[in-house]
Parts: structure tokens; sequence; C-alpha cells
């Protein structure tokens, strides 16, 4: 068994709440994220997702429930072999959706991030914030209750930052709870929300 | 969605054409291409390797049947001793046995013609004490009874000796037997390194192919579905592996046979006709063909499977997880 990374930590993420998650590098962000969407379990401990104990959750449960969730990877985990289009669409496809019913929704939303004109365009050839946004897209596509986000703004200009949280404010607006991990201050003086501070494996909240 | 967006949808790049859908799992990737090549080479030779065993298999029960197709009686000369009527005799002896087609005796001509080589052309068989011989065609399936045989004859002529071939039938069938059970050696062996080339090659090139396995399993893709589309994907690049080597096994089979037919009257077709018959590979090695084709196509989508399932069993309990 490895270190221990997290420890004595309690708390809650209403619906429709946003909040941010910051702390050090390698303070743990990841892991609570990680944990959060079911990709981890707990060395011990209780983690309780929509309701149902993560420890008595059936692994041919997991599917489902993580379709509930929606995330932004640091690294975009975008398919380099599929256009913007497809990528944004793939929780779709593998939901065995036809491609008809899901179309315009991926097209408006692709909109909506401003990646309109790169629709059909392969992911090595988009700037660094195009796949945040293509990576933002997918996770919302299937309009999740909560949306883990791991670092999102870590590879933009300050800018295209601000319009991705609006982007992220927006969305929370519309009902989804949203986590942010960061250790972007200005980004998070730009709205008031609940602060989860990491540190040396411990959490803080600042609500 | 405006009309405009709806004319310039998701597939339909500004010349209009319609892209096509794009496979979940990337089909055309160096690693893709490298197994095919394996695989291709691997089939090739294990089903060169199989062709050979049948063919060996063939050639030894050939060689045993037709030497144990007939047994041989030599009556030696001797002073005041008629070998005409003694051949005579002992060629109605054995002919009465029951398992016996029938008996010939070689006559003076193919006697001298035999020994030719030896003694020259315009041998006068009469000047020499050769021995003369009784060529008795035996029923295979129904040999005689040798012993028996043997008695009646050394009852009825004089200086009579039977030749059933019995120590070079011995012998043939146990070089025979080596010979199969070395080349299904070597076939085992050949198949062993198959088997494990196409495993680790397979492995290989789903290496790349992490990521995607992660990124479905992430967006909420379930296990079998994941599995199903790289078993999918790799059952195809088995099938065309295998069958561009198990077909250019098959042009190898059916070009030898060919040159075979083509030479039938050569020395050198004569000497390999002598030792492997007509060097044509029967249904057998047909068959194994298919059945080497199926069997790695089948391990090429099983292992991609089994790889699927392992990299979904680590990502979910994070074995390879680090904060």
């Amino acid at each position: 068994m490895g270190p221990e990374i997290l420890r004595d930590i309690s708390f809650q993420i209403p619906k429709g709440s946003f909040q941010f998650l910051s702390g050090p590098s390698g303070a743990g962000k990841t892991t609570l994220l990680r944990l959060l969407f079911l990709a981890l379990a707990p060395t011990r401990g209780l983690i309780t997702v929509f309701g149902k104990d993560r420890t008595l959750i059936k692994r041919n449960e997991l599917p489902y429930l993580r379709r509930k969730i929606g995330v932004v990877f640091q690294d975009f985990r975008l398919l380099d072999h599929m256009t913007t289009y497809e990528n944004v669409a793939l929780p779709m496809r593998v939901r065995g959706r036809d491609e008809s019913s899901y179309r315009n929704d991926v097209v408006e939303l692709l909109k909506w991030v401003g990646l309109g004109e790169r629709i059909n365009v392969l992911p090595p050839v988009l700037s660094g914030g195009e796949k945040q946004r293509a990576a933002i897209a997918r996770a919302l596509i299937e309009q999740p209750e909560i949306l883990l986000a791991d670092e999102p703004t870590g590879n933009v200009d300050p800018t295209l930052a601000r319009r991705l949280l609006r982007l992220f404010i927006e969305l929370n607006r519309s009902g989804t709870a949203v986590v942010i991990a960061t250790h972007d201050l200005q980004l998070m003086d730009q709205v008031d929300a609940r602060r989860m501070v990491l540190a040396e494996g411990r959490l803080t909240l600042h609500d | 969605m405006t009309d405009a967006a709806a004319a310039s949808g998701p597939h339909t790049p500004k010349d209009g054409t319609l892209r096509r859908r794009t496979p979940i799992v990337p089909q055309r990737s160096v690693a893709g291409r490298a197994l095919i090549i394996v695989i291709a080479i691997m089939t090739f030779l294990s089903c060169l390797t199989l062709g050979a065993v049948t063919l060996v298999r063939d050639t030894a029960a050939v060689w045993q049947t037709q030497i144990a197709r007939e047994a041989t009686i030599q009556i030696k000369p001797d002073d005041g001793f008629d070998i005409e009527q003694a051949l005579v005799e002992a060629r109605d002896v054995a002919a009465g046995f029951a398992g016996v087609r029938y008996a010939t005796i070689v006559d003076r001509e193919a006697t001298a013609r035999l020994l030719e080589p030896w003694l020259g052309a315009g041998l006068n068989i009469d000047d020499l004490p050769v021995p003369r011989l009784v060529i008795v065609t035996i029923d295979e399936s129904a040999p005689p009874d040798f012993a028996a045989m043997r008695s009646s004859l050394e009852a009825a002529v004089e200086n009579v000796s039977l030749d059933d071939h019995r120590n070079w039938v011995d012998r043939l069938i146990t070089m025979a037997r080596t010979t199969v059970t070395i080349g299904l050696a070597v076939l085992v062996l050949m198949l062993s390194a198959t088997i494990m080339t196409v495993v680790f090659a397979t492995r290989g090139a789903m290496a790349g192919n992490e990521p995607v396995i992660e990124v479905l399993h992430f967006v909420g893709a379930e296990s079998g579905f994941i599995a199903a589309e790289f078993r999918r994907h790799f059952l195809w690049i088995g099938l065309k592996g295998a069958a561009i080597g198990g077909l250019a096994a098959i042009i190898v089979f059916v070009a030898f046979a060919w040159w075979s037919s083509m030479n039938l009257a050569t020395p050198e077709a004569d000497q390999a006709t002598a030792l492997f018959g007509n060097f044509a590979i029967g249904a057998t090695g047909y068959a194994g063909v298919l059945i080497v084709l199926v069997i790695v196509a089948g391990l090429t989508a099983a292992t991609s499977h089994a790889t699927v399932v392992a990299r979904l069993n680590q990502i979910e309990i994070g074995r390879t997880d680090h904060a």
C-alpha cells in the first residue's frame, strides 16, 4: 500500500452547487476528483455517490453512475483519430444512441463553447484552449448532474480562462453542480463560491 | 439550431461531402500494420510446417505399404539342380497360400537386367551361379502366415529361402514413426512460437490503444462494449494477417505440386518422387491451413479481449493511479 494521500476528510457536494478545490501541487486534488468520479476506491472511509455507498455499488452499475458525472481531465484525453464533433459525441455513441438523435445537440454545444468552426478538425490540429473547450463540451454533452474539472484553465491564457469560467457558471445556473480543481487564485477570486482547500492530505472548507 | 447550422452538419465538411463515421478503435496504426505482417509471417511458417509434416506422414505411410506389399522367394542354383522346375514349384506353393494375391517368377531376361548395372550387358546368366527370384504379391489387409509358407517351401523345394522383408518393414516403420514424431514436435514448437508471437504482438499493438480504452471507460462505456469494439477490430486484423500467410502457404503447396508434375520425367524429380511421393499436399494439409488461420485470428481477438479486460480491471481498482 502506498502513502496515505487523503485523511480525515468530510464534505458534501450539494445539488446545483459551485465550488473550487484548491491546494498546492501534489496535495491530492486529482486523487480526490478520481474518488468522486468512481475511478478510485478509498482504502477506508465512506463515500456516498448519488445516495449510494461506494463500496456497495456493483461494478456493472458504475458506467451508469459515471454517465451522471462529467469529467474534464487536465490532459484533455481527446481521441486523436476522431474529429472534435466525434469526440464530443462519444458519450452518446458508446450508449448506442442513433446519431440523428444527438447530432444537433452536439453541434449546438460546440458552437456554445466557441468551436462551431472546428467541428471536423482532428485534436492534434486544435490549440490548447480549443482542446480544453472540446474536453469540456464532451463532459457536458449528457447534461451531467455534477461536473468535475481538473485544472480546466491550466493550459489557457487569462482571457480564455475567464471565458471558460463563465461557461462553468452558466452550466451551474442550469442546475449542474460544479467542482473545479485549480490552484489559480485569480480565477477563484472572480467568483464568490465555496473553496475546498487541500493541504497535506487534509481538507479545509471556506464557505 | 439554425438552418445554416443544419446544412453544414458535423459530418458535412464545407465541400458538402459526407464524412465517413470514424471507427472507435483507430484503424490505421503502425502497430496494427506490423501486427498484420507478424501474423502473416507466423501463419505462413506454421502452414508450411504443417504441410511438410502431412507430406512426411503420407510418404511414410506409402513407404510402409509398398514394402510390406511384397515378399521374395530366393532359390540358389546347385550342380544338377533344375532351378526352373524349382521356381515353378516354389511359385505354386506360395500362390496356394491364403493372403497371397499372386506369385511371379523373375525370368532369366529380367534377372539379367537386374544384374546389368554391375555385370554389364550381354550377360549369359547360365555362366554364373546367380540365385533366381519369385516375387510374391501380398494382400496387405490379410497377409499370409509367413512361417507356414517358409516351412512348406523348404519341404517342397531345395535351396530355397523366403524373405518377407520384415526387417526392412520394421526399420522403415521405426524410421517413419521417428520422422513423423520429429515433424509433429517441430509443428508443436512452431505453433507454440506462433501463439506466443501473436499474443505478444497483439499486446504490443494494444499498448498504443490504452488511452482509447481509458477514455471510453471514463465516458461511461460498459466493459462489454469496449471489449467488443477491440475484439472486432483485432479479429479483422488477425483474419487479414492469417489469410495472407495461409494463402501464401497454399501458393507454395500448389507451386510444388505443379513443379513436381512438370518435371516427372527428369532424374531430379524421380529422386524427389522416390522420397516424397508426388509432392502433393493432401486435403489434410489444406484443412490444416484453414484450422491454423481460424486459430490465429481467434487468438488475436481473444488476446485483445483479455488485454482490454485486464486494463479495465486495473483502472477499476486504481492500481495504476498515482496522486
